[in-house]
């Protein structure tokens, strides 16, 4: 039973880092139509910058103050470089973020170094979160922190007990990209400066002539978007490892994420992150195969086809690869995403 | 829009053209004795069949594949597969018709994977093609039957019986091989370019809406056009399988279709012969660039970057545009301003790498000291004055670039005014 | 072939020369072929600064009266440079051919065993058509046993143990706790995590038969970020061991995951002090990250010595202790076969014993396998016993057991060729 409630904690937090990364990509792309392929070199910078800034003024002015920095590189490079691509059209845009990657990933092992970095989070989030206590005798229960040994190892034979704690930092993740969303949300249809951008999406040229700067607002929503990438980098980064690699392996899920949520649409792709999180979290602990299906509808198969890796290939060797099989089932039958509205 | 030569009745251009490209492939080998040099070549060959192929998706159908590696790749592998064949007997092949084994197989999984990859263009297509790469590369580590697993699969192109004496041991035997099958393809290429399939695939390109209208199905174009490309792609990989007689699940990677985009790019997507360079460039870059230096990536990634923005046309669209001044014999009157411009660049360019390779340095931390010897003077890493130095070289060559840049583009634009001028009164004799 | 002269040109003049110029004797040059950029970029420029090091030490003549400067007895001077073969095999073909272009004839490689793989083939290759030619592969960390079974070649040396050495000795160790019951195998998809289940699997099943296999997981390569579900799976088998022969983020975000989720099982190892992780792994999984190896921290002696020097040259530390094999046995070799040639030395290295740091080793005639020593280690705060911390993390690899050369071997079924 615990595993059941640990295994969803788990996949909904790692569902929500991804709506974390995404959401600024989805931003990026519904404003100015640019798939950016640097996005998650962002998270990377992020994760950087916040353990350097971390170093000299603590865990959580940098949780401020990191975003700020990668927002502002990224408002730096739609000024300076984006802005001159606009007139060649929606693939140029797209190679610059590409040649971006290559640059962003090559700079920061060079100011960094090329080993993995200890990026630890603060005392605060150490430890547990709480801990689920299954006594098979009785019951579930919960303790806030972490539980005392004694708690955690059965006295008498024959009762088993195991102790799940949940990680802190997870949980502050969870909080963090909730927040996120919330206040994303907020500022899109609430505020002025919100519906400006809402306006400039469709109607660039009116909104325009109506005396808005539509550049600048570019320019902001472009460095707002990095913002984002460089807050779920910095938690990304303290609670897993910081190291060059990490842009390349959240780099194509958020791809995915965006695509099945549908393009442009911000609920979409909160709905696909955690749908792609819980799904590939669940997957790992299921070991059937296609060979195991088989034998479950009484199907022999012959000494070939056992021994076949691929009849053997079970769902948990699978499960990181499950995006993007959705990636391609999607569009096949639904090019729209889930939620989206954009048909491209 | 280029201007064309046309000679009538025998199109003496393009003969001459023709002509030296093959004479270029078979005698440039006689100019290098090295193996490595060999090799090297052998690879340009069949990264040539590779991009050239790529840019029948990109540049002539306007579809942004970032999976193209899986159709070179899963060639390589069905000729490899081939190849382990005739070795044992059960495939009675000649080895030089294996390349073929790898461009059917590229076709089949092109029209098998191709179908539902080709429904849109634009962003979708290139999120596909993403997908199925990352998708085929993540199953490579999974199916050793097929992929070999870590170590690939392995073949001996010494098979079969010999052919006049050819058995393909020595490395220049591959080579004229690839030569062959390079200008073959490539005018195969060529020719597709000249068919109305391949004018039709420019107008999917330009204006699919008004296709539509004309009455062609724009998905069917665009489902041909990326089989014959899978055609060619596996080929290259078949080629490929040959010379290395080893493939192994890179040749399916991300980093593969990032290359060969990368490349086809930087050669030139609007021109015909644009991917050929881009080929000849990727292949340096990866064997001689990285022993050169350590920060390739880096300039790799700034020049790529620098390309989009002021040349999207790529390199090939750079030389065409001089070949327009040359053509109204205008290049003589810019040639000190192109001097000018060079220099100052490469001033400029010296100091920004002296700084990127004392970095780099640092990081790597030498095993040899704080030195690093960079164009035949020492530099100091921790030392201020080269530092200093650089710094100082970057300053006064960007500020000269400038100048020169500013006199340059007014230079161009006297002269592009002069062009016009000469085709409006072309137009009216 | 300019570019390349410059290559060697460029490294040796940046090669800090000793003074060793007095010896008369032959320059023996040799390429290493590993990555020098991406993944394992750090840990192959950290082994070739090893083997630079250790090239110093073992040039030239022995000098008497210092241990710090063996040499070896027939006085020739090694020469070691690197080529980047960006963990790609069809690169690395590439850099053999412009090492074999540059006259080299031996060639060391290690990290990645399909590299290990396409070398022999190429080599093999290579010296079949090229007689006069040949080269020689010395392999000092790829560990994927059909190096030296099924696709063993007269042309390939290995100094690390096999995978099935070392699963042979992690057996042999964990047959001897008693507190060991269930055992999770968890590894990388490919054929080196392959290897490490298949062989633990068949040792525990003959050394221990009640020891329960409760789960086995194989992961794609260095993919997973999260690894908090196999954890929560381990935890719900019951499983109080895992083993697993993951290395690099894979290895490190493993442990952190189970400190994280209250995971308080043992883990063993193959990989645990190789660069990066240790930086990782901090004080994660003190006393329960064991890892088996044929050398370690605080050997002692001599070797003791070299590493302080070489951490305080470098700031780096060194840990690949196939690098002195290679040079004493290529030495000793070159020696008894009173020639360069490396057919000869070939055939001298065959059968050949040489002592080293840790004993007597063998290079077993009819695998080329080196017969060694290996050593089971666990993670624990540096003291005074043990007091080498590598990259400054202030814990240490303390030996736990040692399992000597018989112990530690494995039968093999190379049907070996040979000129």
């Amino acid at each position: 039973m615990e595993f059941f409630i640990i295994s969803m904690l788990n996949g909904v937090s790692y569902g929500l880092l991804l709506f974390m990364l995404s959401s600024g990509l989805t931003l990026i792309f519904s404003m100015m139509g640019v798939l950016n392929f640097a996005h998650a070199s962002f998270y990377m910078v992020g994760a950087y910058v916040g353990y350097t800034v971390s170093g000299v003024v603590g865990f959580w002015p940098a949780l401020v103050l990191a975003p700020l920095i990668v927002g502002a590189l990224g408002a730096l490079f739609e000024r300076f470089f984006l802005r001159k691509v606009h007139k060649f059209g929606h693939v140029p845009e797209l190679l610059i973020t590409f040649g971006l990657s290559y640059v962003i990933f090559e700079l920061v092992q060079l100011i960094w170094g090329r080993i993995a970095l200890n990026f630890r989070p603060p005392d605060l989030l150490q430890g547990p979160a709480f801990t689920l206590i299954n006594h098979s005798v009785h019951g579930l229960s919960l303790l806030w922190g972490a539980a005392p040994a004694e708690l955690c190892s059965a006295a008498e034979a024959g009762v088993r007990l195991v102790c799940s704690p949940f990680p802190a930092t997870r949980g502050f993740m969870m909080l963090v990209a909730l927040v996120m969303l919330g206040s994303v949300w907020l500022l899109l249809t609430r505020t002025r400066v919100g519906l400006v951008i809402q306006a400039a999406l469709t109607h660039p040229e009116m909104v325009e002539s109506l005396g808005h700067n539509v550049p600048l607002v570019f320019m902001m929503v472009f460095g707002a978007g990095a913002a984002l990438a460089g807050l779920a980098g910095v938690i990304g980064g303290s609670t897993f490892l910081t190291e060059p690699s990490m842009a390349a392996t959240v780099g194509s899920v958020i791809f995915v994420v965006v695509v099945v949520g549908g393009m442009g649409s911000l609920s979409g792709a909160f709905l696909a992150s955690v749908l792609i999180g819980v799904i590939q979290t669940f997957a790992v602990a299921f070991d059937y195969s296609l060979g195991t299906l088989a034998g479950q509808l009484g199907l022999q198969l012959g000494t070939y086809a056992l021994g076949n890796s691929f009849i053997k290939l079970t769902l948990s060797q699978v499960a990181p690869i499950l995006p993007y099989l959705f990636l391609v089932l999607i569009l096949i039958f639904r090019p729209k995403g889930l939620l989206g509205t954009r048909e491209d | 829009m280029s201007t064309v030569y046309q000679f009538k009745p025998l199109n003496v251009g393009r003969w001459l053209i023709w002509g030296l490209f093959a004479l270029l492939l078979a005698l440039v080998p006689m100019l290098v004795s090295s193996s490595l040099a060999i090799t090297i070549l052998s690879q340009m060959g069949i990264a040539i069949i590779a991009c050239l192929s790529y840019n029948m998706l990109l540049g002539q159908g306007g579809m942004l594949s970032f999976g193209h590696a899986v159709y070179t790749g899963l060639g390589s592998f069905m000729a490899i597969h081939a190849l382990n064949s005739i070795t044992d007997g059960s495939l009675p092949l000649p080895v030089s018709a294996l390349p073929l084994v790898g461009g059917i197989a590229g076709m089949g999984f092109a029209a098998l994977l191709g179908y539902v990859t080709t429904r849109k263009a634009g962003t979708t297509f290139a999120m596909i093609t993403m997908g199925m790469g990352e998708l085929v590369y993540a199953m490579s580590n999974m199916i050793p039957e097929f992929f070999g697993g870590e170590g690939g699969i392995s073949g001996n192109r010494v098979a079969g019986k010999a052919f006049m004496g050819i058995t393909y041991g020595p490395p220049i035997q591959v080579y004229y091989l690839i030569a062959l099958y390079t200008f073959v393809t490539v005018a195969a290429m060529f020719a597709f370019t000249r068919t109305p399939l391949g004018r039709m695939l420019n107008a999917v390109r330009d204006n699919p809406e008004r296709v539509e209208f004309v009455g062609y199905n724009t998905q069917r174009v665009r489902y041909t056009a990326f089989i014959i490309a899978g055609f060619f792609a596996g080929i290259s990989g078949g080629l490929g399988a040959l010379n290395f007689e080893i493939v192994t699940a890179e040749v399916v990677g991300a980093g593969r279709s990032g290359a060969y985009l990368l490349f086809t790019f930087l050669g030139g997507a609007t021109f015909f012969f644009g991917p050929i360079i881009g080929a000849v460039l990727m292949v340096l870059a990866f064997v001689l660039l990285s022993e050169f230096t350590k920060a390739w990536l880096l300039y790799l990634g700034l020049i790529f970057l620098f390309m989009v923005m002021y040349a999207p046309g790529g390199i090939a669209s750079l030389l065409m545009m001089n070949l327009r001044l040359a053509a109204f014999g205008k290049l003589r009157q810019l040639w000190v301003s192109y001097l000018a411009l060079a220099v100052t660049a490469l001033l400029a360019l010296i100091g920004a790498a002296g700084m990127v390779e004392m970095v780099y340095h640092l990081q790597m931390a030498g095993a040899d000291g704080n030195t690093v010897r960079f164009m035949g003077v020492v530099l100091d890493s921790t030392g201020l004055n080269s530092w200093f130095g650089c710094a100082f070289v970057i300053l006064t060559g960007s500020g000269l670039f400038e100048l020169c840049r500013r006199q340059f583009n007014r230079e161009w634009g006297t002269i592009q005014e002069e062009i016009e001028k000469e085709i409006k009164r072309r137009a009216e004799l | 072939m300019k570019f390349a002269l410059k290559v060697v040109a460029a490294t040796a003049a940046a090669l800090c020369v000793s003074a060793a110029f007095a010896q008369k004797g032959e320059v023996v040059k040799i390429v290493r072929i590993d990555p020098l950029t991406g993944l394992l970029g750090p840990v192959g420029v950290s082994q070739l600064k090893g083997y630079q090091f250790f090239a110093e030490k073992y040039s030239g003549l022995p000098v008497p009266g210092n241990p710090g400067q063996p040499g070896n007895p027939a006085g020739v001077k090694f020469e070691i440079t690197g080529i980047d073969n960006k963990l790609s095999p069809t690169e690395s073909l590439n850099a053999l051919k412009a090492a074999i272009d540059q006259g080299v004839r031996y060639v060391i490689q290690g990290n990645g065993s399909s590299v290990a793989l396409a070398l022999v083939d190429a080599i093999n290759k290579h010296n079949e058509r090229n007689p006069g030619k040949e080269v020689i592969y010395l392999n000092d960390s790829a560990v994927d046993p059909d190096l030296t079974n099924s696709k063993c070649s007269f042309w390939h040396f290995r100094f690390d143990a096999d995978t099935s050495m070392k699963m042979e000795a992690m057996g042999g160790f964990m047959a001897e706790q008693k507190d060991i019951k269930k055992v999770y195998i968890l590894g990388q998809n490919y054929s080196h995590g392959v290897q490490v289940a298949k062989y633990i699997k068949e040792v525990l099943a003959r050394k221990r038969p009640d020891i329960q296999i409760v789960g086995e997981d194989l992961h794609p390569l260095a993919q997973v970020r999260d690894f908090a579900p196999y954890i929560a799976k381990i935890k719900a088998t019951g499983a109080d061991t895992v083993v697993s022969g993951n290395w690099g983020s894979d290895l490190s975000l493993l442990v952190k995951a189970a400190n994280e989720n209250g995971y308080t099982g043992k883990f063993f190892t193959y990989y645990t002090g190789v660069t990066g992780t240790p930086t990782a792994l901090g004080t994660n999984g003190a006393g329960r990250v064991y890892q088996i190896a044929y050398s370690h921290y605080n050997m002692g002696g001599q070797l003791d010595k070299w590493m302080a020097e070489f951490k305080k040259k470098y700031n780096d530390d060194f840990y690949t202790g196939s690098t002195i094999r290679i040079y004493e046995m290529l030495g000793a070799g070159i020696a008894k076969a009173k020639s360069t040639d490396p057919v000869k030395v070939a055939m001298a290295m065959e059968g050949l014993k040489v002592a080293t740091f840790n004993g007597e080793v063998e290079m077993r005639k009819a695998d080329h396998q080196l017969q060694q020593p290996l050593y089971m280690t666990v993670w624990q705060k540096a003291d005074k016993k043990y007091p080498y911390s590598p990259e400054n993390t202030g814990m240490t690899l303390a030996p736990v057991k040692e399992y000597p050369n018989y112990v530690s071997s494995t039968p093999t079924s190379c049907q070996m060729k040979r000129p």
